[in-house]
């Protein structure tokens, strides 16, 4: 394969792998800017969805199963912030950041006990792991297109739903102005529920559509939670758009680093950008510096 | 007397620790022992750890990367055999200083490896310039975002851990050998020397705690707290916060890297669990568990749950009881459990007092 | 030559100028006032001056020196000290140890020093005790020196958080409105205070709301409104001037003319 077939590859590779961040991304924003808590959690909400969906693939077709992976999944996102998030309102969030990262830790062992340390994945949505298509020279598998189709199918159906529906429109009022949307009669409560709950939708679909390319394990959640934090503030936080791009161009970076570091270094490309995101421009490339700020003086 | 009023509490954990040795002695229980002297040296760190978040007021979520930092660097450089590394300048130099030492491997081959004292200085002194480039840009952060960027450099830390195979991978580092110390005292982990170890480990948490102490009782401390309450105020009172926090910072990645040396000598090894993440988390949860600014009660609680890990008497929940702990406590208690504690049991006792003045009144 | 001068001090929020094309200059023993109507930029300038703010253009000179965007600690060892308008202590430290906290701008041991518990460290820390009793004992508030800071009432805090500057031993005070939530009994006792200040030889620049107090305490007072000088000099030329009394007063003030 020549420089251009395999720079094509890997474009494509870190595409793939950066849609995932980019939902993880968008989790991230959901919620922080519901709340105003960065959830360690939302990276298990991708492993749960991808767990709960191969446990339910054994019984029912697969559409179901991943159907009711996502059903499952956001109702334990959304019984989250009913058990923790809702009675801690009083702490500061560094405390709560601190939570979500024991909760993160919690869910992991339990899927640890539920499941267990094996590796396990969904079947191929179409064709198995041999079928590839050819794309402009490249051959890439067919889930690959289920990836990117799903996730801009959901990212669409997100922004659609925060710009032309009440709820949502409700719920972007609550995150840009609280009290105004408490006077304007909005349940702040119910809109953090509804955050916390479409974030784990969205990490589930992502996690099952995900399954047959990377596998699923239970302990995937972390890395994928700090990959999708650092696409988060890459882009800036409060900025939807700005978490998708953030997640495709973390996805891209660490795939173009397979060629400069040896592989078993590949992880550190996005945690090396989480730091450098977080040292020189903390509001990320598209946020604003004033407002909430990121540095102490 | 004022004098030994300070120093008693000292002297109470001292005669304490002895104590435990002498009773787990007589309980033929002795082998519990190393697992005591892995979990004072857990401790240290914790205790580092206690003078930056319950002082400085600054969180760090990779202090396990500290740990491993000074340990595989005291493992490697002890393992390491340099002459491979033939005429090579360097060699030259550790040479005249007297940091290499002749020794055979367990086959019984010749090999040159680094003295445990020369590991020891340069796993402080690699720690130091980390900590401080990290320190620097990390410290300007605000809470939540200074807690990621820590989560974020122990995870590159341990990624090159394991992905070095100079570092032993996954599978990490062994045969270090014993530190031989002054005073024929021998750091390791043989059985003969347990009792002895057991020592070494509690005088160096002793010495800890004290230091720790002469800095809270000080300008020093009295400058950590107040960063940690109000920092703009502190700085109009003349303190430099910015390099206050980084100098906590250094200290107390230094005293988990001394912890991490000591600790691999005594167990002969390092693997790269102890860069991880879920490490990093289990001290902050214990520092947290121990009521961040109470020396005491982390010096307790710290001991006795890790002393409870490393016996595996938490089983197949070993993570998840620390998750757990973690959210238990920084939800109900923040300050930590003793202050709410302690309020209880008085509310508990003017319960007690009013009910027989009541009973008294209508008699 | 004055003590503190500030030159064209500039300063912006986004759209908005708080504190524009300033000049403030304060001649050293004199108790100088800052006033105007809320939002005119007191605090700002308050702030540009103590190093809490950069400016973005203009210059601050103490005693001479140029201390133009220096950081704040940096001036407080020089010796301005300051208050906050929400008194702002420690509250995990008691009373003493809040004012001790003053003493850290002329003091100077460190990490290695106080690990080590030297015999010079043992030495200081003996004087800043000392010192820190001294001032609570010049307020008359020793005997609450072992009280947790946050068991105080808010006039309480005030009186500590005044302890803490004057242990910094300062050549210039800076107070924020320093009589804000106050009773009358209090603030009488508040102006004694600041006189007596003055007597030790220590400068003061004092935002204030309360007219009657500072015009009573104040050798020389600056006016702002919305961020620039309206109008400056003693308490008698301010009293009569008819820009202030307009600021002031608005309407109230032809009332007042016409009668």
């Amino acid at each position: 394969m020549d420089a251009d077939h395999l720079a094509l590859q890997y474009l494509l590779s870190g595409i793939t792998k950066g849609s995932i961040y980019a939902v993880v991304a968008i989790g991230f924003n959901l919620i922080y800017s519901a709340t105003g808590v960065l959830n360690f959690a939302q990276g298990e909400f991708v492993m749960l969805g991808g767990m709960v969906a191969v446990t339910l693939a054994a019984f029912v077709p697969l559409p179901v199963a991943v159907t009711g992976a996502v059903l499952l999944v956001t109702i334990v996102g959304c019984a989250l912030e009913l058990v923790f998030f809702r009675r801690l309102r009083r702490h500061s969030v560094l405390h709560l950041v601190i939570i979500t990262i024991g909760l993160s830790i919690v869910i992991q062992e339990a899927a640890l006990h539920i499941w267990d340390e094996k590796v396990r994945s969904l079947p191929y949505f179409t064709g198995n792991e041999a079928s590839s298509i050819q794309l402009a020279g490249a051959s890439i598998s067919p889930q690959v297109l289920w990836v990117l189709g799903t996730v801009g199918l959901a990212v669409l159906a997100l922004h659609l739903f925060l710009r032309r529906t009440l709820t949502g429109q409700a719920m972007r009022a609550c995150s840009a102005q609280p009290e105004a949307a408490m006077l304007a009669g909005i349940n702040l409560n119910n809109m953090r529920t509804l955050a916390f709950g479409l974030s784990a939708g969205l990490g589930a679909l992502a996690g099952c559509v995900i399954s047959p390319i990377t596998m699923t394990h239970y302990e995937m959640g972390a890395p994928l939670a700090i990959k999708g934090f650092a696409a988060a503030i890459l882009g800036g936080l409060g900025n939807p758009t700005a978490a998708l791009v953030g997640g495709l161009l973390v996805g891209i970076l660490e795939a173009a680093s397979v060629s400069v570091l040896p592989a078993a270094y590949n992880d550190v490309t996005a945690f090396a950008v989480l730091l450098a995101v977080l040292f020189i421009r903390p509001h990320g490339l598209w946020g604003k510096p004033a407002g909430e700020s990121v540095r102490e003086h | 007397m004022h004098v030994l009023k300070k120093i008693a509490p000292y002297l109470g954990l001292m005669a304490g620790l002895v104590l435990l040795q002498l009773v787990l002695r007589l309980a033929g229980k002795d082998f519990w022992l190393t697992q005591l002297t892995m979990s004072l040296y857990y401790t240290i760190v914790v205790l580092g750890l206690c003078l930056l978040m319950g002082f400085a007021g600054q969180v760090s979520l990779g202090h396990g990367a500290f740990f491993a930092m000074g340990g595989y660097t005291a493992a490697w450089f002890t393992t390491h055999n340099f002459s491979s590394a033939g005429n090579s300048s360097w060699v030259a130099i550790l040479r005249n200083v007297g940091a290499l030492q002749e020794r055979t491997d367990l086959y019984g081959n010749p090999i040159l490896t680094g003295q445990p004292w020369a590991g020891c200085l340069m796993a402080l002194g690699l720690t130091l310039v980390v900590a401080l480039l990290i320190g620097y840009p990390a410290l300007r952060l605000r809470g939540h975002y200074l807690a990621m960027a820590t989560l974020g450099f122990g995870l590159i830390i341990s990624k090159i851990i394991v992905g070095s195979s100079s570092l032993g991978a996954a599978d990490g580092l062994t045969n270090v050998p014993p530190w031989s110390l002054p005073f024929g005292l021998t750091l390791g982990g043989r059985a003969a020397l347990r009792i002895q170890n057991y020592y070494l480990a509690a005088g160096l948490l002793v010495l800890t705690l004290l230091l720790l102490r002469n800095w809270v009782h000080s300008r020093v401390g009295r400058a950590l707290q107040a960063i940690h309450d109000r920092e703009t105020a502190a700085n109009a009172a003349g303190i430099d916060t910015a390099r206050y926090k980084l100098k906590t910072f250094v200290a107390s990645a230094l005293l988990a890297a001394l912890a991490g040396v000591c600790f691999t000598h005594y167990a002969g090894g390092i693997a790269p669990s102890e860069a991880g993440a879920l490490k990093s988390v289990r001290y902050v949860a214990l520092a947290a568990a121990g009521g961040l600014s109470s020396l005491w009660g982390v010096t307790t609680i710290s001991t006795t749950l890790n002393f409870c890990s490393l016996r595996g008497w938490f089983g197949s929940l070993d993570h998840a009881v620390f998750g757990g702990v973690l959210i238990l406590i920084v939800s109900l208690a923040p300050e930590g459990p003793l202050r709410p504690l302690g309020q209880w049991l008085l509310r508990l006792k003017s319960r007690f007092s009013h009910g027989k003045e009541g009973a008294d009144a209508t008699a | 030559m004055p003590l503190l001068e500030a030159r064209r001090l500039r300063r912006s929020f986004g759209g908005l100028v708080a504190v524009n094309d300033v000049n403030l200059s304060i001649e050293p023993g004199s108790i100088k006032g800052l006033i105007g109507p809320n939002g005119a930029g007191k605090t700002t300038l308050f702030n540009l001056i103590s190093g809490l703010l950069q400016p973005d253009s203009g210059e601050v000179y103490f005693q001479g020196r140029n201390i133009t965007g220096w950081p704040p600690f940096r001036i407080a060892r020089l010796g301005i000290a300051r208050t906050f308008q929400n008194p702002s202590l420690f509250p995990r430290l008691n009373v003493l140890e809040n004012v001790m906290v003053g003493c850290h701008a002329h003091t100077r041991h460190e990490f290695a020093a106080c690990a080590l518990r030297l015999p010079s460290m043992r030495r200081e820390e003996r004087a800043i005790r000392q010192q820190a009793l001294e001032q609570l004992q010049w307020l008359g508030l020793e005997s609450w020196a072992l009280r947790p800071a946050s068991a105080l009432a808010f006039g309480q805090r005030r009186m500590v958080e005044l302890a803490r500057a004057l242990a910094a031993r300062p050549s210039l005070l800076l107070l924020d409105e320093p009589a804000s939530g106050l009773t009358p009994a209090e603030k009488m006792v508040l102006a004694d205070l600041i006189k007596k200040i003055r007597e030790r030889g220590i400068t003061v620049l004092l935002v204030e709301h309360d007219i009657p107090l500072v015009m009573n305490l104040a050798d020389d007072l600056l006016v702002l409104h919305f961020g620039a000088p309206i109008a400056e000099g003693p308490p008698a030329i301010i009293r009569r001037d008819p820009k202030v009394v307009g600021v002031y007063l608005g309407q109230e003030a032809d009332h007042a003319a016409a009668s």
